[in-house]
């Protein structure tokens, strides 16, 4: 066995995985001990619970910015997601559970973005799970107040004359903005403009890539 | 932080308009046990158990310092548990139990765990 | 549109309302719902299902003459107890 990886093997001799090897902490002994005991008392299974896992690792930004691209490229699905959009977006094929979703689409003289101040509620059953800083003090405190000055820290330079809309997520419903279709792409078919479409761009906080 | 001085009601989870520094950047990878978190809240509320309203219910009442100190999953797991007890799902003995056991198993994570990993 | 007023009240307790926009004066942009009451349902009770208003403010509405930008907006979700007619004294 080469030496230059001795660093990475764990004391039982497997690859040294960080989130399996590191010293058991107080809650991640209660995480097992309630998995265990809700599988004992029939609330679920073992493989329910590895399916959970499977679903949420599945979801992730990428169903999202196929979900714009078609709304830029369709506009019968453009108008349904305007309409309903967790139905549209279950009609696209993507399972998001119970989420109840609206969608935001930017205009030139407006710009969304999306907040949760009381926790950090986030439409993950289409997104995946929120960036850690969406969930921060930071963002949750300053954004309903000073958008402006917190899209510059994201570097996103908004004029004035365009007219900001912040969303706060304070009961059922989950937000997706529709960004602005980048300039230059009129001829681009819906899988290769979603490779534009950034998380950030979703939530209100970046823009699309350049094409 | 500052707060007025005498208190008007507002609680500390309700931060919009606040004052507070620059947004982190720091961003982590979700490890097994955290995505577990996030499993066992889904089956647990989807089967009725309990609700989100429950969840964050418990988590404000936790209070700031729960906030300040504790990984959002360990808030979370410590949330779920709160619930699955009030609705009998389960004992605080049961719990203590079991988390006694599982400690046993070994120092880390991969020991102490059954499931595959 | 319907302009409507947020209550000013300050429980304890779980609740979904902001703050921030407690007396804060908007128009309802769509009503949903109903859903069931969220400050009910979050200690194990079934919540009577309620209307629920996404309600438009302005900046300075909320913020003042500390508005980044006077006619930015602002929308959140209002459970139907908590908003009165915006003419209510």
């Amino acid at each position: 066995m080469p030496h230059d990886h001795h660093d990475h093997l764990s004391p039982s001799g497997h690859p040294f995985r960080k989130d399996n090897d590191e010293p058991l902490t107080y809650w991640q002994t209660m995480e097992i001990a309630i998995r265990e005991l809700l599988i004992e008392k029939g609330v679920t299974t073992a493989s329910e619970i590895a399916r959970q896992v499977d679903a949420m690792d599945a979801r992730n930004p990428a169903m999202g910015a196929s979900v714009v691209a078609r709304y830029w490229t369709d506009p019968d699905f453009a108008a349904a997601l305007l309409e309903d959009a967790s139905a549209a977006t279950r009609q696209m094929g993507f399972d998001i559970g119970p989420m109840k979703l609206i969608a935001l689409p930017n205009t030139p003289m407006l710009h969304d973005m999306v907040v949760c101040t009381l926790c950090s509620c986030y439409p993950r059953n289409l997104l995946g799970l929120p960036p850690d800083w969406y969930k921060s003090r930071a963002y949750r405190s300053r954004t309903v107040k000073e958008p402006r000055k917190t899209l510059e820290e994201f570097g996103v330079t908004t004029s004035k004359e365009v007219e900001i809309r912040v969303h706060d997520s304070t009961a059922d419903m989950r937000y997706i903005v529709i960004p602005n279709r980048p300039v230059g792409t009129d001829s681009w078919q819906a899988d290769r403009l979603a490779g534009l479409v950034t998380r950030d761009s979703m939530i209100g906080t970046g823009l699309p890539a350049h094409p | 932080m500052t707060k007025s001085p005498s208190f008007d009601g507002r609680r500390w989870h309700d931060m919009g308009g606040e004052l507070a520094g620059p947004i982190p950047d720091d961003q982590h990878d979700f490890a097994i046990w955290e995505k577990r978190v996030d499993a066992l809240m889904t089956i647990a509320s989807n089967k009725g158990h309990f609700t989100v309203d429950g969840l964050r219910r418990v988590l404000e009442d936790m209070g700031e310092d729960a906030f300040e100190t504790m990984t959002y999953c360990e808030r979370w797991i410590a949330a779920v548990n709160q619930n699955l007890i009030e609705a009998g799902v389960y004992s605080t003995a049961a719990l203590a139990t079991k988390m006694a056991q599982v400690e046993a198993r070994g120092a880390t994570y991969g020991e102490a765990t059954d499931a595959p990993g | 549109m319907h302009r409507v007023r947020v209550r000013d009240y300050m429980p304890p307790g779980h609740v979904r309302t902001p703050a921030y926009l407690r007396g804060k004066t908007g128009t309802i942009e769509r009503t949903l719902g109903p859903f069931p009451n969220p400050e009910v349902r979050a200690y194990g009770h079934t919540g009577d299902p309620l209307p629920l208003h996404r309600v438009r403010f302005t900046m300075s509405e909320i913020w003042g003459p500390a508005a980044e930008r006077p006619d930015d907006t602002l929308e959140a979700e209002i459970y139907a107890h908590w908003l009165e007619p915006a003419d209510a004294t």
